[in-house]
C-alpha cells in the first residue's frame, strides 16, 4: 500500500509544527498557493511504521552478502555515520566563515592529502559529487589542457569496448568523439590497434586498471608511453581502486588524471542509489584546471581556494563544496584504516576473490579468463548453461535471491556473454564466500534437474519477477499521473 | 586488522586452496617496479575511540553560533524519526535497485517521492533525483536544448537574480556543448528580473528562459509575466524553486497560462541538514511531453508475473549504462539516501506541516527585518516582496561587519560583494521557523553596537578582533 | 532464422527499404533487428517535412534493454510517419515489414538505392553477425 492510500483528511503530526496558525498575508495574493499540495495526511506513527516496513523489503549490505562486481559492497562502518552527524559538524552552514570552520576544513584538507598520497598524484579536488561527475571533471580538465595549448585538433577520446557506460557518456558531454578500442582474448587492450588509433587527433584515453573484466592491464606502462608520445593524456577510472589500494598507485602507472569512487573504495553508504563522491587527482601539468573549491593550509590555518585563486579551473561542480557529509565519512574510514589498513584492503579483497575463483572453477563453473589471476573481482560465464539448459545469467541471479544473496553484476561488461562479475570485497569472512559457492552449486543442480525453479525465480521475495516491458510501455511514474 | 575478519588459520587455508604461498604471490601479474613505494605521509590507523575523540574535538572547535545565513541552504526543523529511519541499515547500505525484486522498499519509496514532487510542483512527471540543485539546473538546460526542436540558437536566458553558484555550475556543465548562457539584469529597485530587458529578446530565437522563485535575493519574481512572455516567444521555461516555499507559493505548474515546461531546484530544505553544503539533492519535474528527455533514474509501477503490483527502474534505455555515448546524461547515481530522508520528512510533515514551517519562516523573517532596519544606516535594498531572505544595505564594509559579528558568535548573513559589487555594502539575512527571540535580540544588539562604534570618529578603524 | 523478404532492399545497420515506385520509399527495421532489441516500448519518429541525409539519424527505437538509432538508408524529405507506433510500438515486433513501417521519404537522389543491399547480401550480413 502506498503512503497516499493511508491518508485521512485532516491528519497531521502535531508535534512537528509550531503553534502559530498559517499566515501568508505577507505574500502578494497572486503569488499564493490556492490549493493545498496533495502530500500524505498521516500520523507520525503511520509514517514511521510505513517506512520501517518498506525498509524490511530491501536487501542491503547490513543484511545480505552482495558480491556485486565493480560496486565494492564492503561494510559501512557505523562510526562513519554517527561521527559525520555530530552536532557542530552536521549543522555547519556551507557559507560559515573560515573562523568557524577550521575543524571541518582540517578534515577536508587531510582527506585531500591522504587521497593524493595513496594514488600517487600531485593534487586532489574533492568537488565532484559522484563518480560520473568525477569523470566529467577529468575529461573537462584534459580538454582545458589541450585548449590552453591551442591544440584544438585533438577531438577524440579512446575508450575500451569493455568500459563502463559513464566513460563514453562523459566524453561526449565534454564535446569529444568517442573511439572504441577492442580488448584481446586475454583481457588486455589490443596494443597494436592502439598504436594505429592514436595520433594528433587523440586528446586522451580513459582506462580502468584493473579493467572492467577483472584483470590487471599488464602493459599499462607501454600503453601510457604510446598515448603520451602521441600527445594524449591518460585518464584513470577509479572504480576498481579497491583491488590495488596501497599496493599500486595510478600516478606511478602514468595516469595524468584520476577519479575515485568514495562510495566504493572508501566505504561511504550506497543509500539505495547514492549519494556518492568522486574526487579527482591530477599530475603536475593538470593542476591549474582542478575543479573548485579546494582547501589550502599555510601551516597555521585553513582557507578555501576559489575562483580568484584558481583562474584556470574548469569551474564549480555544485552550489557549495560537494558532498561534504560523504567526504567526512570517507575521511573517518580512511583514518581508521591508516596506511597499513589501506594496503590490507587490496591484499584481502584480492585474497577473497582468488579464493572464490578457485572454488568456483573446482565446482565446474567457467571463468572468462582461466589463465589470469583474479584481482578484487573476476568473471564467470554461464553461456554453456544458457546454451545447454536454456537458463541464463539473469535466471541464476534471480534464484540466488532466494538463497539470501544479492546476485553479482550481470550483463556487464557487455563483452562477455551471460556473465557474472563477482566482487566479494575484503569485509566478508570465509563463511560468506563458502555459502555463496554452495548456493551456486545447488542452483546449477536445479538448472540441470528442474530449470523452471530458476526461470520463475525469485520465489521468496516480496514480489515475483517484474514486467519491465509494461513498466516502460504503460508509464506509471506518479500516483497522481492518471488523475491529471 | 580493522574491518578484515580473517584469522591466521583461515588465511593459510585460503592460500592453500588457491595454490600459492603468500598473498603477495597473488599480485605476480603486476610489474614489480609499480609496487615499490612507501605511504609514510599517511598516518597510521586509529581505533574507533581515537577517531571519535578527534571528531568531537573538531566539532567543538567549529562551535555553534547563531546563524542567519541562507543563500541556498536553510536550517529547518527535521523530525527525529526522519534520520533514524533513513539510516536503518536496510536503507543506508542498500545498493541501487537494479535487482528490483530485492529492492521493493527503496523502489516504492522513490515512487512515492516522485509522486510527492509532482504534487508539490503541480506538474506531470518527476525523476528520482539528481546530485544537487545547481547541477540539476545544468541538466535542465541540456534537456531544454534537446527538447526544443524548433529552436536552433542554443541560447538560454539566465537572470542575474539566480544563485551565482547555480549559474557557475550550469556553465561548467554546458560550456563544451556550444550552449550560450545569456545574463538577464535585475531591476535595482524591486530586486526582480527586469521585464523591459527581457522584452528586448522578443521575436528572437531563444531556446529557454530560467526563472528562479524565490530568487537569490529572497525576492518573489513576477512568474506569470515571465512565463507568458516565454510562451509567446516559443521559448521553453525552466523554473528553479525552493521546494518548501512551494507549499505556500503558487507552484510552477500553475504559472502563466500553461505552466512551465521543466522545474528543478534544491531539495535540502525538505529534511536535509546543513552539513556543510552536502550531500543534498536536486529534483526535476516536467511536462508529460518531455518525460523521455528527463535525465537520471525514474521508477515506474508495474506488475509481477502473478499480477501483483510492484516497482522497477524504467526508461533505462535513455541512461548511460545502455545508451553510452548517446545517453541523455552521464549520470549514474542519484542521491538515494537523501531522497529517502526527504520522502519520510514530507510524509511526516504533510502539506500542513510544510505550510506552517514556511509561514513561520516568512513571519519570523518580517520580525527580524523590522528589528534590524530600526538600526540607523540599515535598510532594505529592494522593495519587492520576499519569502524568508532580505538584502540589507549596511553603513560599513560588509566583510568587516560580518567578521565583527562572527567574533561575537553571530553569523550575520551572506556578503553579496563577490558577485554583486554594484550593490555596494550589502548583506543578505535569512530566517527560518527555528529562529528564536533570543537570537534576534543578540543579533540586533551586536549589529547596532558594531555600527555605532564605526560611526564614532574617535575609534580605531580596524578593531582587534583577530 | 529471421525473415528477409526478397523484394526489399537493406542496409547493414538493419533498416529495410520498399520502393513505392513514385520516387518515394517506405523505411523500417528488419525482423533481425526487432529480435535483437526485444519488446519495443517506444519509437521516436522523424517529423513530416524533415530533411534526411543517407546515413544520418532518422529516429530511435527503444526497448527495455536497448535504444537504437535508425539510420536513414536514403536522402530526401519525410512525407509521412506511422503515427500508430506512438501507441503501439510492438507493431514493429509483430509485423516489421508491413504494419511496422516507420516513415516514408520522397527521394532526392534515386541512385542511392543502388548502394543498398539486396536480400541475399543482407542475409549474409545477418549470418556473419550470428557467429
Amino acid at each position: 500500500m502506498l503512503i497516499f492510500e493511508q491518508s485521512s483528511a485532516g491528519r497531521h503530526a502535531y508535534a512537528q509544527s509550531g503553534r502559530n496558525p498559517t499566515d501568508v498575508s505577507a505574500i502578494p495574493e497572486n503569488l499564493r498557493r490556492q490549493n493545498r499540495a496533495a502530500l500524505p495526511e498521516v500520523s507520525e506513527m503511520q509514517a514511521v511504521r510505513h517506512y520501517t516496513r518498506l525498509s524490511q523489503k530491501n536487501f542491503s549490505i547490513d543484511t545480505n552478502f552482495y558480491p556485486l562486481g565493480s560496486c565494492t559492497m564492503k561494510y559501512n562502518p557505523r562510526a562513519c555515520n554517527s561521527l559525520a552527524m555530530l552536532p557542530g559538524i552536521v549543522d555547519r552552514h556551507p557559507y560559515a566563515p573560515d573562523t568557524h570552520s577550521q575543524g571541518f576544513m582540517a578534515c577536508m584538507h587531510d582527506l585531500q592529502e591522504m587521497l593524493k598520497e595513496v594514488t600517487g598524484m600531485k593534487a586532489v579536488s574533492l568537488a565532484p559529487m559522484a563518480g560520473a561527475q568525477g569523470e566529467f571533471a577529468g575529461v573537462a580538465m584534459i580538454r582545458a589542457y589541450h585548449d590552453a595549448r591551442n591544440d584544438t585538433a585533438r577531438t577524440e577520446i579512446i575508450v575500451p569496448d569493455a568500459a563502463h557506460g559513464t566513460n563514453p557518456a562523459s566524453a561526449v558531454m565534454c564535446g569529444y568523439k568517442v573511439k572504441e578500442i577492442p580488448t584481446d582474448a586475454s583481457g588486455d587492450i589490443d596494443v597494436e590497434k592502439l598504436k594505429a588509433m592514436v595520433g594528433p587527433q587523440t586528446a586522451g584515453i580513459m582506462l580502468t586498471n584493473p579493467s572492467t573484466l577483472g584483470v590487471f592491464e599488464r602493459r599499462i606502462q607501454l600503453i601510457a608511453k604510446i598515448v603520451h608520445e602521441a600527445g594524449g593524456l591518460l585518464y584513470y577510472d577509479g572504480a576498481n581502486l579497491n583491488a590495488i589500494l596501497g599496493k599500486v598507485r595510478p600516478g606511478d602507472m602514468g595516469f595524468d588524471v584520476i577519479h575515485m569512487n568514495l562510495h566504493k573504495t572508501f566505504s561511504t553508504p550506497h543509500g539505495g542509489g547514492g549519494p556518492g563522491a568522486g574526487p579527482v587527482g591530477v599530475s603536475e601539468r593538470l593542476k591549474p584546471y582542478l575543479p573548485i573549491p579546494m582547501v589550502a593550509y599555510n601551516g597555521r590555518e585553513y582557507s578555501w581556494l576559489v575562483e580568484k585563486d584558481c583562474p584556470d579551473s574548469i569551474g564549480r561542480m555544485s552550489a557549495f563544496s560537494g558532498n561534504a557529509g560523504i567526504l567526512l565519512r570517507a575521511y573517518i574510514y580512511a583514518r581508521m584504516l591508516g596506511r597499513e589498513g589501506m594496503t590490507r584492503v587490496a591484499e584481502f579483497s584480492t585474497l577473497n576473490a582468488n579464493y572464490m575463483l578457485k572454488r568456483m572453477i573446482d565446482a565446474g563453473f567457467a571463468p572468462a579468463f582461466k589463465d589470469r589471476r583474479a584481482t578484487h573481482e573476476f568473471i564467470i560465464t554461464l553461456k554453456k548453461q544458457a546454451k545447454d539448459l536454456g537458463v541464463n545469467a539473469m535466471d541464476f541471479a534471480k534464484r540466488l535471491l532466494d538463497f539470501g544473496v544479492h546476485a553479482p553484476t550481470t550483463y556487464f561488461p557487455l563483452l562477455v556473454p551471460e556473465c557474472f562479475l563477482i566482487e566479494p570485497t575484503e569485509s566478508e569472512a570465509i563463511d560468506a564466500l563458502d555459502s555463496f559457492i554452495d548456493a551456486m552449486v545447488q542452483i546449477q543442480q536445479e538448472a540441470e534437474e528442474n530449470p523452471d525453479m530458476l526461470k520463475t525465480a525469485p520465489h521468496t521475495m516480496p514480489v515475483r519477477r517484474l514486467d519491465d516491458v509494461r513498466a516502460a510501455r504503460e508509464l506509471d511514474i506518479s500516483y497522481f499521473s492518471k488523475q491529471r | 586488522m580493522p574491518f578484515i575478519p580473517h584469522t591466521e588459520e583461515e588465511i593459510r587455508n585460503m592460500l592453500n586452496t588457491i595454490g600459492v604461498d603468500s598473498i603477495d604471490q597473488l599480485f605476480d601479474e603486476i610489474p614489480a617496479e609499480l609496487m615499490q613505494f612507501s605511504l609514510d605521509a599517511i598516518p597510521t590507523g586509529m581505533s574507533e575511540m581515537e577517531i571519535t575523540q578527534l571528531m568531537q574535538q573538531r566539532a567543538r572547535q567549529d562551535g555553534s553560533a547563531w546563524s542567519f545565513i541562507g543563500a541556498g541552504a536553510y536550517d529547518h526543523h527535521i523530525p527525529a524519526a526522519v534520520w533514524q529511519i533513513a539510516t536503518r541499515g536496510e536503507f543506508y547500505s542498500a545498493y541501487t535497485p537494479y535487482q528490483a525484486e530485492a529492492s521493493q522498499g527503496t523502489l516504492q519509496l522513490l515512487y512515492e517521492f516522485q509522486s510527492m514532487m509532482t504534487a508539490l510542483m503541480d506538474m506531470d512527471a518527476s525523476n528520482a533525483s539528481l546530485y544537487d540543485g545547481a547541477s540539476a539546473l545544468g541538466e535542465a538546460i541540456l534537456m531544454a536544448v534537446r527538447a526544443n526542436r524548433k529552436s536552433k540558437s542554443r541560447k538560454v536566458l539566465v537572470p542575474r537574480s539566480l544563485h551565482p553558484a547555480y549559474r557557475a555550475t550550469a556553465h561548467t556543465v554546458v560550456k563544451n556543448q556550444q550552449i550560450e548562457l545569456v545574463d538577464l539584469p535585475f531591476d535595482s529597485k524591486t530586486g526582480q528580473t527586469d521585464m523591459s530587458a527581457l522584452a528586448q529578446y522578443s521575436g528572437e530565437d531563444i531556446c529557454a528562459l530560467v526563472i528562479p522563485q524565490p530568487n537569490f535575493f529572497g525576492v518573489l519574481e513576477d512568474v506569470d509575466a515571465l512565463v507568458n512572455w516565454a510562451e509567446q516567444n516559443k521559448t521553453l521555461t525552466i523554473a528553479v524553486v525552493n521546494p518548501l516555499s512551494m507549499s505556500v507559493l503558487k507552484p510552477p505548474g500553475q504559472w502563466g497560462e500553461a505552466g512551465v515546461d521543466i522545474c528543478c531546484g534544491e531539495g535540502q530544505p525538505l529534511g536535509i541538514p546543513l552539513s556543510s553544503g552536502g550531500p543534498y539533492y536536486g529534483f526535476m519535474t516536467c511536462r508529460q511531453d518531455f518525460v523521455r528527455q528527463l535525465p537520471g533514474r525514474i521508477i515506474g509501477r508495474t506488475v509481477d508475473m502473478d499480477g501483483k503490483s510492484g516497482f522497477a527502474l524504467t526508461l533505462q534505455a535513455r541512461e548511460q549504462h545502455i545508451r553510452r555515448s548517446k545517453a541523455t546524461s552521464n549520470i549514474c547515481t542519484n542521491q538515494g539516501l537523501m531522497v529517502t530522508a526527504s520522502t519520510i520528512h514530507m510524509a511526516i510533515m504533510g502539506a500542513e506541516g510544510l505550510e506552517k514551517a514556511a509561514s513561520d519562516s516568512i513571519n519570523k523573517h518580517q520580525q527580524l527585518i523590522e528589528r534590524l532596519t530600526a538600526i540607523d544606516g540599515v535598510e532594505k535594498l529592494f522593495d519587492g516582496a520576499v519569502f524568508n531572505e532580505t538584502v540589507l544595505r549596511v553603513p560599513m564594509d560588509a566583510e568587516e561587519l560580518l567578521r565583527a559579528l562572527a567574533a561575537h558568535n553571530v553569523l550575520g548573513g551572506y556578503n553579496l560583494a563577490t558577485h554583486y559589487a554594484e550593490l555596494g555594502d550589502a548583506i543578505m539575512v535569512c530566517s527560518t521557523e527555528k529562529q528564536t527571540d533570543d537570537a534576534v535580540d543578540v543579533f540586533a544588539d551586536k549589529l547596532a553596537r558594531i555600527i555605532a562604534i564605526r560611526s564614532n570618529p574617535g575609534c580605531p578603524t580596524k578593531p582587534k578582533f583577530d | 532464422m529471421s525473415n528477409i523478404p526478397e523484394e526489399l532492399l537493406y542496409t547493414d545497420s538493419h533498416e529495410w527499404v520498399r520502393d513505392e515506385g513514385d520516387n518515394t520509399v517506405s523505411v523500417g527495421i528488419t525482423d533481425h533487428a526487432q529480435e535483437l532489441l526485444g519488446d519495443l516500448v517506444f519509437v521516436e519518429l522523424p517529423e513530416v517535412g524533415d530533411s534526411l541525409e543517407q546515413g544520418g539519424e532518422a529516429g530511435v527505437v527503444e526497448s527495455v534493454k536497448a535504444a537504437s538509432d535508425i539510420y536513414s538508408p536514403v536522402s530526401g524529405e519525410v512525407i509521412e510517419v506511422n503515427e500508430e507506433l506512438a501507441d503501439a510500438p510492438e507493431t514493429i515486433n509483430e509485423q516489421p515489414y508491413d504494419g511496422g513501417w516507420i516513415y516514408k521519404v520522397r527521394l532526392s537522389d534515386s541512385a542511392e538505392l543502388d548502394a543498398l543491399l539486396n536480400a541475399e547480401a543482407y542475409a549474409a550480413v545477418v549470418e556473419a553477425e550470428d557467429h
